[in-house]
């Protein structure tokens, strides 16, 4: 697959992200500049974590406007693979390709540590290597990565089966004790209507290699791995 | 204009060094070369009080590619082609006056630093002490500081990764704020900090300048002040946007044929930074300050060269890469501008547009005046070491209510609460982040990894500078160890009080004569630091407080020790003693005498000898796959040692060897050259015989397992307890 990684002015994901796909899964990957117009050469795009334009207004506000963002419009119309992880999630959102928003986390602090994550379904690009209710353990680090959407989205979300990750205990089970920062539901990952643009929080591209604490976040590579080999 | 005494105030250039300074100029300077003279004299700057004692550190090492001084940072070789760049640096006095900005723009001045070396920052460390978090101006500076370190180093996307907080009276109103950062280059990248040959353009890239911070160099970092409130606005405000972006471009262009030099612009902005770096070259530089992007308008010549506005980066360019060099900049939107160029007078020259505005040698900028007055020990010093431990009383509380008090004290119990707060896994290299003896990192395409840590104990130093300075550096060196890494390389940061006062200067000269001793006795020379004196709040010094930073080396990553106790039924071996007892006066300066007897007295010691056989052989040890965990004893002795490891492993202990003496001293006694380290059954007797071939002295003292941690017959908490009391947030 050829996966492309868009690194705004800000961005410090795109390393990472880059690292894991060519060193770890043997992928051809591609830095995108912010300014990239043209985005069909790619099967699957990242939008990393960091801090897009430095996020002082609020985060993914000025990286909306962009112009790889209305690049990126037209290819996730085309069905494209989109995954947008803690930054990317929030610029998903801004750009209107994902429902809701981000706020600050209820504790008002930045949070750096593993949480765990139940797999909502494997009906998805995303989650079909995981099983259905498996736990995942995946590290988060964000300020504002509560998630909020009205009612109705929250509806249909759960209604279409659109929430793929939840913020849980251990054991799988969905408490506020287990939930880092105050999202509704302990949403922490969702897909659009088609399915193929996901945002989450956590990082799985910092677990992928037991060396550096866990291997988890290798299924969310994988399963788009094993998505497009059967497509 | 006349130089007047107010401008001399600001600077805090005395009557003596003006007097010198119109001697060997030759004529009186004028308002813009006092300024330049001020700030470059100014302690901060010029280490007029430090310099002579920092020759007695040895630099050599067959690693070392920038030694202590001689360029932005510290780098040593860690072979395959690569080097490690890191130094650390203080930022307590704009941290006392205002924590968030104070903080956030040391993490940025010291990540600077690293960049402007041609290297990519992989790591920050912190080490900071505060009054006790109980006072509520403490309170605000702790909070404001960590909030800092965690919105600038968030920001811009490099892990923190490790370092320490420590509390005590001694450093309220005047929190230490030491700022650590690593990095990595390939070392024919390794860039340097000069403006190269004759003719080169000068370049300042990054922000517009302003007008804040001048005279922070002078002002705020170099004399000893009352009310500081007034000196707010010599505080900076960090932008870390903006030095993520000027770190990304710095390094494309490190990497490009013709940039000659870039050197940072910290402390005295401008002014510093082209003495600095002709000073280097044995060349002079030219600046037309009208070229300089400002933020404010009508800023005069002065204010441009003293300005100390952050994310600014003077980089060095020769003239025909200059279109190439200025692309990298454009296309992260960032302002490049020339501003003057390399001369071969050896002068600074300063101009605005066609007008001359002053001139001085560079030579007697980067040479002011050395100080080395003679110490006096201080009268209550002696005193305090002499004090006789042997007949204080034994707590009231027994043993299992000491250990749980003495895990809940600010200075042992968890800060996990502050470092949530920062991003430790951004890189993805961290294989043991905060919260360990030190933190270990892989380098990406190698087998190799390296350690990292912060110590320093201003307990001990007060009581005995020397013995201090060298458990500091021992310390260190201990923790890399532990963890089974080679020391190759420190850093320090001395934080000290007011050197101009007998008993300051003599902590000062006393310290650094056992930081040397001890670097030369570990092999692991000092490469790079940063000193901070008027450490003080109403006329009385901080303790005097260094923080050595160490790397270490590991051939094989994966080869590595924590501290958690992993198996049931493993033996637990003490390395460093031949039983669990310990001698009284192992309570000297102990984190014990402070919470339970409001006492810091006794002699702290160390035997250089043993401790680098301990460390030896726990790195052999660690090499060989004999250990299952390893930890560094310190604050709280052994006891707090074994709970820390069964905290960190949710299981228990027994250690059945007998206590003799006093139980207080065997139990919390801070006897150095300790590790406690767990082996298999089976392998017990091949870690003991190595023990032996090392002249390592170590004892089989308990076992892992079961849910309490019991000791000698004397102590008995369950895990949980401990680990309740130990997550105690102050």
């Amino acid at each position: 697959m050829r996966f492309g990684v868009v690194v705004f002015p800000g961005t410090w994901s795109d390393r990472d992200c880059g690292h894991v796909l060519k060193e770890v899964f043997g992928q051809r990957a591609d830095y995108v500049w912010h300014e990239e117009t043209d985005l069909s050469a790619y099967d699957c795009v990242l939008i990393p974590g960091g801090f897009s334009y430095g996020d002082y207004l609020r985060p993914g506000a000025i990286a909306r406007f962009s112009p790889v963002m209305r690049a990126m419009e037209q290819f996730s119309g085309g069905g494209g693979l989109v995954l947008g992880i803690c930054n990317g999630f929030q610029i998903l959102c801004e750009a209107g390709l994902l429902p809701g928003a981000l706020m600050r986390n209820d504790h008002l602090q930045f949070r750096c540590q593993w949480v765990n994550l139940r797999v909502e379904t494997t009906a998805s690009p995303f989650t079909n290597a995981a099983e259905a209710g498996q736990v995942l353990r995946i590290p988060i680090s964000h300020g504002e990565g509560s998630y909020y959407a009205d009612e109705r989205t929250l509806r249909r979300l759960n209604e279409d089966g659109r929430v793929l990750l939840r913020y849980c205990t251990p054991e799988g089970e969905i408490t506020p004790e287990a939930n880092p920062n105050g999202s509704l539901g302990n949403i922490a990952g969702i897909v659009n209507e088609r399915g193929n643009v996901l945002g989450m929080m956590p990082h799985p591209e910092r677990c992928c290699e037991p060396l550096i604490g866990g291997g988890d976040g290798g299924y969310v590579f994988r399963s788009i791995l094993e998505h497009a080999a059967v497509c | 204009m006349a130089v007047t005494k107010e401008m001399m105030e600001a600077l805090a250039l005395s009557e003596a060094e003006y007097e010198a300074i119109v001697e060997r100029l030759g004529r009186e300077p004028n308002e813009l070369e006092v300024g330049l003279l001020g700030s470059l004299w100014s302690e901060h700057c010029g280490y007029k009080h430090s310099k002579p004692l920092l020759r007695m550190f040895t630099t050599e090492s067959p690693r070392l590619l920038a030694a202590l001084g001689a360029e932005n940072a510290g780098a040593v070789d860690i072979g395959g082609g690569l080097a490690i760049v890191m130094k650390i640096e203080s930022h307590n006095h704009p941290s006392a006056i205002e924590p968030y900005e104070g903080a956030a723009t040391g993490v940025g001045g010291i990540v600077r630093d690293i960049f402007a070396m041609g290297a990519r920052p992989i790591a920050l460390l912190n080490s900071l002490r505060f009054g006790p978090p109980e006072e509520g101006r403490n309170r605000y500076l702790l909070e404001g500081v960590v909030a800092g370190i965690a919105g600038y180093g968030n920001c811009i996307g490099i892990p923190n990764v490790g370092g320490e907080i420590g509390f005590s009276p001694s450093y309220s109103d005047n929190p230490l704020v030491n700022a650590m950062c690593v990095g990595i280059v390939p070392k024919d990248r390794l860039v340097n900090a000069t403006v190269g040959a004759p003719g080169n353009l000068l370049v300042l890239v990054g922000a517009e300048t302003g007008r804040d911070g001048i005279h922070g160099a002078s002002g705020l970092a170099s004399r000893a002040f009352e009310d500081r409130q007034d000196l707010r606005p010599a505080v900076q405000v960090g932008n870390p946007f903006l030095e993520k972006v000027l770190m990304e471009a710095c390094i494309e262009a490190a990497r490009m044929d013709g940039v000659a030099g870039v050197q940072d612009l910290g402390a005295a902005g401008l002014s510093s930074a082209s003495a600095e770096a002709a000073d280097r070259a044995g060349l002079g530089a030219a600046i037309d300050v009208s070229k300089a992007p400002r933020r404010e308008t009508a800023m005069t010549p002065y204010e441009v060269m003293l300005s100390e506005s952050q994310e600014r980066m003077l980089v060095v360019v020769e003239q025909d890469a200059a279109d190439r060099v200025a692309r990298v900049f454009k296309k992260w939107r960032l302002n490049s501008t020339v501003i003057g160029h390399a001369t071969d007078d050896g002068m600074i020259t300063v101009s605005e547009g066609k007008d001359a505005r002053g001139a001085l040698p560079v030579s007697l900028l980067t040479d002011p005046p050395q100080y080395r007055p003679q110490g006096v020990e201080p009268e209550r010093q002696r005193e305090l070491r002499a004090y006789g431990l042997d007949a204080l009383p034994l707590p009231s509380e027994p043993p299992s209510e000491v250990l749980l008090k003495l895990l809940a004290s600010p200075n042992v119990a968890s800060k996990e609460w502050v470092y949530r707060q920062y991003d430790h896994h951004v890189m993805t290299n961290t294989v043991a982040g905060p919260g360990t003896d030190a933190a270990v990192l892989r380098i990406k395409g190698t087998r190799k990894g390296i350690a990292l840590t912060t110590d320093g104990n201003g307990r001990y130093c007060s009581l005995d500078p020397y013995q201090g300075g060298m458990i500091a550096v021992a310390e260190s060196c201990r923790n890399i160890s532990t963890v089974g890494a080679e020391p190759i390389a420190l850093t320090d940061c001395l934080n000290f009080g007011n050197p101009e006062k007998p008993d300051v200067y003599f902590q000062l000269e006393e310290c650094v004569k056992g930081m040397a001793a001890a670097s030369a006795a570990f092999g692991a020379p000092i490469i790079s630091g940063n000193v901070s004196l008027y450490n003080e709040t109403r006329g009385q010094g901080i303790y005097p407080t260094p923080i050595i930073g160490a790397l270490g080396l590991l051939d094989d990553v994966t080869a590595h020790a924590a501290m958690a106790f992993r198996h049931e039924g493993d033996a637990v071996v003490l390395l460093g003693a031949g039983n669990v007892a310990s001698p009284t006066a192992s309570l000297s300066g102990s984190e014990y005498l402070q919470v339970f007897h409001d006492l810091v007295a006794g002699q702290p010691g160390i035997d250089l000898e043993l401790e680098a056989a301990v460390q030896k052989c726990c790195r052999s040890a660690v090499r060989e796959g004999l250990l299952k965990s390893a930890h560094d004893c310190s604050d709280g002795g052994l006891a707090v040692a074994i709970a820390e490891s069964c905290i960190a492993g949710g299981v228990g202990v027994t250690i059945d060897s007998a206590l003799s003496g006093r139980w207080d001293a065997a139990l919390f006694g801070e006897s150095q050259s300790r590790i406690v380290a767990t082996v298999s059954q089976s392998q017990l007797p091949d870690l003991l015989r190595l023990c032996g071939d090392l002249g390592c002295p170590a004892s089989a003292v308990g076992t892992v397992g079961g849910d309490s941690i019991r000791v000698g017959g004397v102590l008995d908490v369950s895990v949980a307890d401990a680990a309740a009391a130990w997550r105690t947030r102050p």
